[in-house]
């Protein structure tokens, strides 16, 4: 930003600007800013681009010796493929399974949990908080191997329940962090008021506070489902003969781990990976924000 | 997994003040405590999420360490053999293997790479969104969340799809013919830097470009009267005041890009040519299923256990510093 300019804004900047840094740049420099600024959302958006371009490409076209920005010719050939090929709607069907128990067990654990540090004082509370905050730092894939021999004693090996366990303890100490500011943004007041009106305890935690929570609990599900929706190294390495209870990792890499990849199967089916959690991110990204925001008071 | 700790030091100061305000000690008589319910009810709360954790996460801790002491290959997974105890034996074979000292480094370097370049990028385009109008603005926040909701996985695809040799649209572009980026050790780390950054700077970025906004706008008026430039508002006002939220975004990135697995591993194809590319994740993975070593697999895993604990140690430490409540 230029110094010249500082002398002649004064009498505009203190009317125009809340934000402080926008009205300083005068204008050149601010339309040179707003074209690099496309230019990279361009750039940052062209991965996702391609890959669904690509997915509708027909294959003749992706193996082709010179790539074009556009298909004239869009077709459905690579997803019917992904489709039938592989037990692609099964594996989906799973992963959307496993996300979708971790979510509603870690959402319900968590809000019960967070109540705890937060509307109740008792000895290693605080302990108990430091303890949380560490679980989140552990290296999940570090634990990998015993994991997979606890799997195995208990008998969950090859099944869903092998991915749904360690996912669940994984994203409960951060859930349960997270959710800690949003309990705690209810008002006491609340609280002693719905104990002088008679609610019991299990009352006042199962329609008062739950409904009020909600949002926050939104908002933390939707890490949990990002964290077990994009999960590979436990996809891999527990569900080794059961292919039929494989998730969408899996089926991914049977079309892009050979010599020649199917680089139209591996889009599409990318493609159909990446799409939920993207539906999910733009969905609640404002209450993610807001809750975020919640999550600091 | 690890925004929510990005996002409680986002908290502006005012909002910690008003937080501390309140009685926190444990001392602090029946704040909000139970009108009824006896002391137990908090524990009868926490008995869910505590059982969970000390079946998933601490009982796995504890044996990751029982496993790296012991002899443990395959003959023992299927009991064939009695385990017996090594001792430190596991680790002083580890120790004196040329290739786990040269993942270590690999790991540690590539990490920092990973680490300051999502950092850079990051803050820039948080400084840039601030001084452009809200269309362009928009733009940027959209293609960034697509990135950031991204899985690694996929992700990872499509990057290696992008730099394929033979019909990618990058080597096209640059006009390189068919070179191979996995071929050659630091272009195959370059690639998946690339990938990685790609899919990490949006936390960062969004974070600090909330973080600017709420430094009130006095403070860079007056900034810009004294006539600061933009590197040196950056340096001398924005970057002290962000300090908080800069502290917990680079220790998070840190563990983040320290125990990156699935990028590695569909990228290089599992560590590349003959293990040039292997992290200390990867390593670990493949010593344990690959080759079937799991104590030593195990021993790997402490080791990186044992190293982020200390980040978060100091994690914790410069936490308290900044005055945060627990």
């Amino acid at each position: 930003m230029s110094a010249p300019a500082a002398p002649a804004a004064p009498a505009r900047r203190s009317s125009r600007s809340r934000t402080g840094v926008r009205m300083r740049i005068r204008k050149p420099w601010r339309l040179l800013a707003e074209c690099v600024t496309v230019l990279i959302a361009a750039l940052v958006a062209f991965p996702l681009y391609w890959m669904v371009l690509s997915a509708f490409k027909p294959a003749g076209e992706i193996r082709s010796d010179n790539p074009v920005r556009w298909t004239l010719a869009p077709t459905l050939d690579s997803f019917r493929r992904v489709f039938t090929q592989q037990e692609f709607g099964r594996y989906f069907l799973n992963s959307l399974l496993v996300a979708g128990a971790v979510v509603v067990a870690s959402a319900l654990i968590a809000f019960l949990a967070a109540t705890a540090v937060t509307r109740f004082r008792f000895r290693l509370r605080t302990t108990l908080l430091i303890l949380f905050l560490a679980a989140q730092m552990v290296p999940v894939e570090a634990l990998t191997i015993p994991m997979f021999f606890l799997m195995r004693d208990i008998g969950a090996l090859n099944s869903l329940l092998s991915l749904i366990l360690p996912h669940l303890a994984f994203s409960l100490p951060f859930a349960i962090w997270m959710l800690r500011g949003f309990v705690k943004a209810v008002p006491e007041a609340l609280e002693e008021q719905a104990f002088i009106d008679g609610a019991s305890r299990s009352r006042f935690l199962w329609q008062i506070l739950f409904p009020l929570v909600l949002p926050g609990l939104v908002a933390t599900s939707v890490f949990s489902f990002i964290s077990t929706w994009n999960d590979f190294l436990f996809a891999k390495s527990f569900i080794i003969s059961a292919t039929e209870n494989s998730t969408l990792p899996m089926a991914l890499l049977v079309f892009f781990d050979t010599e020649t990849p199917d680089w139209g199967g591996v889009m599409a089916a990318s493609t159909v990976m990446t799409l939920p959690v993207l539906v999910f991110f733009v969905c609640v990204h404002r209450r993610l924000v807001s809750g975020l925001g919640g999550a600091v008071k | 997994m690890s925004v929510a700790t990005g996002k409680a030091a986002t908290r502006p100061r005012p909002a910690a003040r008003t937080g501390a305000g309140r009685p926190t000690g444990g001392r602090a008589p029946r704040r909000s405590g139970p009108v009824r319910g006896g002391r137990w009810t908090p524990w009868l709360y926490l008995a869910p999420a505590l059982v969970v954790l000390a079946g998933l996460l601490v009982y796995p801790v504890y044996q990751l360490g029982l496993i790296s002491f012991l002899e443990y290959t395959q003959a023992q997974v299927s009991g064939g053999q009695p385990t017996s105890f090594q001792g430190l034996g596991n680790y002083t074979e580890l120790f004196s293997d040329r290739e786990f000292w040269r993942v270590l480094l690999a790991t540690v370097l590539f990490a920092a790479a990973c680490v300051v370049s999502t950092l850079l990028v990051g803050c820039a385009l948080a400084v840039l969104l601030t001084r452009v109008r809200a269309v362009p603005r928009l733009l940027l926040m959209l293609a960034a969340l697509g990135a950031w909701a991204t899985p690694a996985i996929t992700g990872s695809t499509v990057w290696v799809f992008l730099f394929d040799p033979d019909f990618g649209p990058v080597n096209r572009v640059l006009g390189l013919g068919d070179h191979s980026w996995t071929y050659g050790r630091y272009s195959a780390f370059a690639l998946v830097l690339f990938e990685v950054v790609w899919c990490s700077f949006p936390l960062v970025m969004v974070t600090t470009y909330a973080g600017i906004r709420a430094v009130p706008a006095e403070v860079l008026e007056a900034a810009s009267l004294d006539g600061a430039g933009v590197w040196r508002t950056w340096r001398s006002v924005l970057a002290p005041m962000l300090r908080p939220i800069l502290v917990v975004v680079t220790i998070q990135s840190i563990i983040w890009d320290f125990k990156v697995f699935t990028q590695i591993y569909v990228m290089t194809g599992g560590g590349g040519i003959a293990g040039q590319n292997l992290v200390l994740n990867v390593y670990a993975y493949q010593k344990a299923f690959a080759s079937s070593q799991y104590s030593l697999g195990s021993a790997v895993g402490v080791v990186m256990l044992l190293i982020l604990l200390g980040v978060t140690l100091l994690y914790l430490k410069l936490l308290r510093r900044n005055g945060e409540e627990i």
